[in-house]
């Protein structure tokens, strides 16, 4: 319960129906995109613009109330569980493009916009902004930027971190700072802006953003690869690269996800191949398709036992339906689905996928791989029932299990999804004791009492190591 | 998955006693395998009316879901609002095609409406209401008819004129007052009076089909069921129409009446399984949508539960049934100019598009019309706000989103803005009325518009 005289001047900042303390709006914001994770709020408020944001930090830092940041509630990492209870501030009010500078190249928006609705504005005035996570036509920029979310051509183009350049943000205190600006170069200092990006709402709330854009690509070929030996597709990355061409995408699908996607798309996949490879290019209609043709090469070197250059658009289209049935013929398959995130350098891929399988294995749980084989980042997916605590359990195991098997072969634990709170007890393991008391200094630098977005990242215990016995 | 189980299950969760009758009710009706398969991923999110709106997770169907789980789970109170936002939600099922997890939402919803109707808290006007034209009138053709005969009384006689000029109307709440000034001319001669019971096929015979001819259709819009039959018989099919079918009871369904609309349910399963037919046509969006639903409203009976699948898989969409298997005629517009075609646009008919998954087909056929400029409207696949009796119990919402709608539709500058069922018709009539340009855009089902335009009927 927050204090009667704090709700009322909440209230008053923002109006009467912008701020809500009723259950049916608590119970609307105790949960986000992660499996079976849920805390009720205190109370829920909708700023529209920065200086009502600084004037609810001002008011919540004197009460000490604890405040989430959240977009649209898209991450899968228990980012905006408000496990404290305390005020969940929602952005989606403050969700307008204030700039787009044709001469700098740059735009500016408020953090609330869907992702998705940007892109498409940008497009229309014949720009691009690159990073497209699977989830832009839910998740904001604000989430984009607090997650440093990636997507499907993060390979070529880097993901969030790469496109901002300057940010607005209120801090715990109500003060505000402003970071970087329209700049490609700037070394004034700290890079703050940078440090804001992925800071999932534990550092500031972020009320405005500046983006780069870059001029679209001319064209674009897709192709895809089977292989009935997981070592050639995984060589086959790792060949794309060296031979010196970057593909806008390359995906990657393993055996179980092959199955289960054909199961639900019925696209008459060979059920026998180990890995697909979905591949594309971009850029000058002649570079593209001379870097089409090398990778077709290299796949054929490599043995794949098919491969398939889309001959148009429909063609193209079709190719892509696999890869895109992915998660949703996952999660069709069973009541719970978790989609985890752990990362390895490219050139590991192959050996970190077998090591999942033999840790479903070993754990009896059904885990499927797909992911961005370019990037190292592969999404296992867990398909369970929240019911079964059990199976649950295992699956936890086994996941635990997982990322320790991908900080072994030099890999991360989350390449996209965040840390949040879900994998607060791993964080040790990644980035070791010392780079936690670097993170919690800075911690304590921006936000001293805690309030923004507690529990997350910095968990209240490091989970022991597990052994891991092979076989 | 880390922080184990211990943290992974709800936090802050106060003790409701579960004494609430109606709590009681909805765990009962609720179906929690469906709640569970929700994994809030919010895809659903941008394709809801209502929470483009009012940007509300509330009022987003992963809310509405997690509130209804939030009952079930015992964390809240069916209280007011639970029970308000539950019929907020206008049950269009766009949320359905949007979801990766395939969670049957118009199920849930049914679930807890039926639940809250169980407990009966109607304000008295809507009650009264309900009563009449839920156990009145829907479930009985004769009263139906009657209910068509004093509307055309009412509408011919000049009494119309006279209460309009009264101000009486003025008596009545704003929407009324507004849909009696769009309602069509009601006729007490349904489609069998005007063609009898069953119609040939003009050439070879591709298929013999029964039409489902609905009760607010065959009194409002019996013009459309003549059209919709003669249009069938053109293209080849056989047409018959069983004259003991009854009301679809979608409209019961939607509004939690449930057992009312399983015994209509059983009553049409046996009526069209006896008239020996390969399909069995609807050309209203929201009857069809409940009929191919039967199986599933059926599924625990029974009795009934094999008829009903088979029921459920013979029935089709007339505009997808003219397309994929019929002689399509040949459609011209007469009224444009040589170097000027006529502009139309569609508004779907969102269980047309989102149950039935009819949504190409009454496009393709608007586009074979010669003469015609098809544009697609922008959101045409959203809801207009009508949604059953949506606009009598939610009349500002409703408001809004038609508002809205009709942005965008005169932005299109069509001539004709054509739909396919009876409640989107009237609210769209209602729409071009309240924010049309005035005389410019005509509105009416797309098979009115194409039977008008074979080219040589006339
Ligand atoms: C099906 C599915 C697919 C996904 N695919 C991808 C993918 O391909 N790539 C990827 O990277 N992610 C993916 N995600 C994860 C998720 O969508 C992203 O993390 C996204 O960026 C979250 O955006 P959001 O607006 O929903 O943020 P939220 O979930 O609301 O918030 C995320 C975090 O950001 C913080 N935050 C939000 N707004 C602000 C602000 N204004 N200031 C400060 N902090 C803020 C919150 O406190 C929280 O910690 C996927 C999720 C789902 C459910
Ligand atoms: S899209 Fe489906 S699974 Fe996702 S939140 Fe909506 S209803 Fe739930
Ligand atoms: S049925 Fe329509 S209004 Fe109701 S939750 Fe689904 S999309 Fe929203």
């Amino acid at each position: 319960m927050l204090d009667r005289v704090l709700t009322r001047k909440l209230r008053q900042i923002v109006g009467e129906e912008n701020f809500r303390d009723d259950k049916e709006a608590l119970v609307a914001h105790s949960y986000d995109g992660t499996p079976m994770l849920q805390s009720l709020p205190d109370g829920v408020i909708y700023p529209k613009d920065t200086y009502q944001v600084a004037e609810i930090m001002k008011n919540l830092a004197f009460y000490s109330v604890p405040v989430v940041s959240r977009g649209s509630g898209s991450n899968l990492c228990g980012g905006t569980v408000p496990v404290h209870g305390g005020v969940v501030m929602v952005m989606h009010r403050m969700n307008q493009i204030l700039e787009v500078d044709l001469e700098n190249l740059t735009a500016t928006v408020q953090p609330g916009i869907i992702t998705a609705e940007f892109i498409t504005h940008i497009e229309s005035l014949g720009l691009f902004y690159p990073p497209d996570p699977s989830s832009m036509r839910i998740s904001t920029i604000g989430g984009n930027i607090a997650e440093c979310s990636g997507g499907l051509r993060g390979l070529k183009y880097g993901t969030t971190k790469d496109y901002v350049i300057g940010l607005e943000a209120v801090l715990a205190s109500g003060e505000i700072i402003r970071t970087g600006g329209k700049l490609m170069k700037d070394v004034a200092g700290y890079d703050l802006t940078k440090l804001l990006v992925g800071s999932e709402g534990t550092l500031a709330i972020i009320t405005e953003a500046t983006l780069k854009l870059v001029p679209p690509p001319k064209s674009k070929k897709t192709m895809l690869a089977m292989y009935k030996d997981l070592y050639g597709a995984a060589r086959t990355v790792s060949r794309i690269i060296e031979a010196k061409i970057i593909p806008a995408t390359l995906e990657f699908m393993d055996n179980p996800t092959i199955r289960v996607v054909d199961d639900f798309a019925k696209l008459g996949l060979p059920r026998d191949m180990e890995a697909i490879l979905l591949i594309e290019q971009d850029g000058d209609l002649e570079a593209v398709e001379r870097d089409i043709e090398r990778i077709r090469e290299i796949c054929e070197a490599e043995s794949a036992d098919r491969v398939e250059v889309a001959e148009s658009r429909e063609h193209a289209e079709k190719l892509l339906t696999a890869r895109r049935s992915a998660f949703t013929a996952l999660a069709r398959l069973r009541p719970t689905t978790i989609l985890e995130d752990a990362t390895v350098p490219r050139s590991k891929i192959a050996d970190m996928v077998l090591r999942i399988n033999e840790i479903a294995r070993k754990y009896n749980v059904s885990i499927a791989t797909f992911g961005h084989a370019g990037d190292g980042n592969l999404h296992p997916t867990a398909t369970t029932d929240a019911r079964d605590h059990d199976e649950v359990h295992r699956v936890e195991q086994a996941f635990e299990e997982i990322f320790e098997a991908a900080i072994e072969l030099g890999g991360t634990i989350t390449g996209e999804h965040g840390v949040g709170l879900v994998k607060a007890p791993f964080l040790e393991w990644k980035i070791g004791k010392t780079g936690i008391e670097v993170m919690r200094g800075i911690k304590q630098a921006f936000d001293p009492h805690n309030l923004l977005n507690p529990g997350k990242m910095f968990a209240k215990e490091t989970r022991k190591r597990v052994v891991i016995t092979r076989g | 998955m880390a922080n184990g189980n211990a943290e992974r299950s709800i936090q802050n969760k106060p003790a409701i006693a579960l004494s609430n009758p109606m709590s009681k009710t909805l765990q009962l009706k609720l179906d929690y395998d469906q709640l569970t398969n929700c994994m809030r991923c919010g895809f659903c999110l941008p394709a809801c009316p209502t929470f483009k709106e009012t940007g509300l997770e509330q009022e987003s169907p992963r809310g509405r879901i997690a509130l209804m789980k939030a009952v079930a789970d015992g964390i809240m109170d069916p209280d007011q609002a639970f029970q308000d936002q539950m019929n907020h939600c206008l049950g269009c099922r766009a949320c359905e095609p949007a979801c990766p997890a395939d969670v049957k939402y118009g199920q849930l919803i049914e679930q807890a409406r039926d639940a809250i109707e169980d407990h009966d808290v109607h304000s008295v006007p809507v009650k009264g209401l309900r009563k009449v034209f839920f156990d009145g009138v829907f479930p009985h053709r004769g009263r139906l008819k009657w209910l068509g005969r004093s509307l055309s009384i009412y509408q011919k006689s000049g009494l119309r004129k006279l209460v309009r000029g009264s101000g009486m109307m003025q008596l009545f709440p704003a929407y009324m007052r507004e849909m009696e000034q769009i309602l069509p001319d009601a006729t007490a001669k349904g489609v069998v009076e005007q063609l009898g019971t069953v119609y040939p096929a003009k050439g070879e015979t591709i298929a013999r089909v029964a039409l489902f001819r609905g009760c607010i259709m065959d009194v409002l819009f019996s013009e459309t069921n003549v059209n919709t039959v003669k249009l069938l018989s053109e293209a080849g099919f056989e047409v018959v129409i069983p004259t003991e079918q009854v009301c679809c009871g979608a409209l019961h369904a939607h509004s939690g009446e449930m057992e009312r609309a399983k015994d209509l349910a059983r009553t049409n399963v046996q009526v069209f399984k006896d008239a020996e037919i390969d399909y069995i046509v609807s050309n209203a969006g929201g009857c069809g949508a409940l009929l191919v639903e039967y199986d599933h409203l059926l599924h625990e009976d029974s009795e009934y539960r094999e008829l009903a699948e088979w029921f459920a898989s013979q029935v089709i969409d007339v505009s997808m049934l003219l397309f994929e298997h019929g002689r399509i005629p040949a459609f011209a517009e007469r009224n444009a100019c040589a170097n000027e075609p006529v502009m139309v646009t569609y508004q779907d008919s969102c269980h047309l598009r989102n149950v039935m998954k009819s949504s190409n087909a009454p496009r393709q056929l608007m586009k074979q019309v010669a003469n015609v400029n098809f544009v697609e409207m922008k959101e045409a696949d959203r809801c207009c706000g009508s949604a059953g009796i949506y606009n009598v119990t939610q009349p500002e919402m409703a408001g809004q989103i038609l508002e809205h709608k009709m942005e965008h539709a005169n932005r299109t500058g069509a001539s004709y803005l054509l739909t396919s069922n009876p409640g989107c018709l009237l609210q769209m009539k209602l729409g071009a009325l309240k924010h049309g340009v005035s005389g410019q855009m005509e509105v009416k089902h797309v098979v009115d518009f194409l039977y008008e335009r074979i080219s040589e009927i006339k």
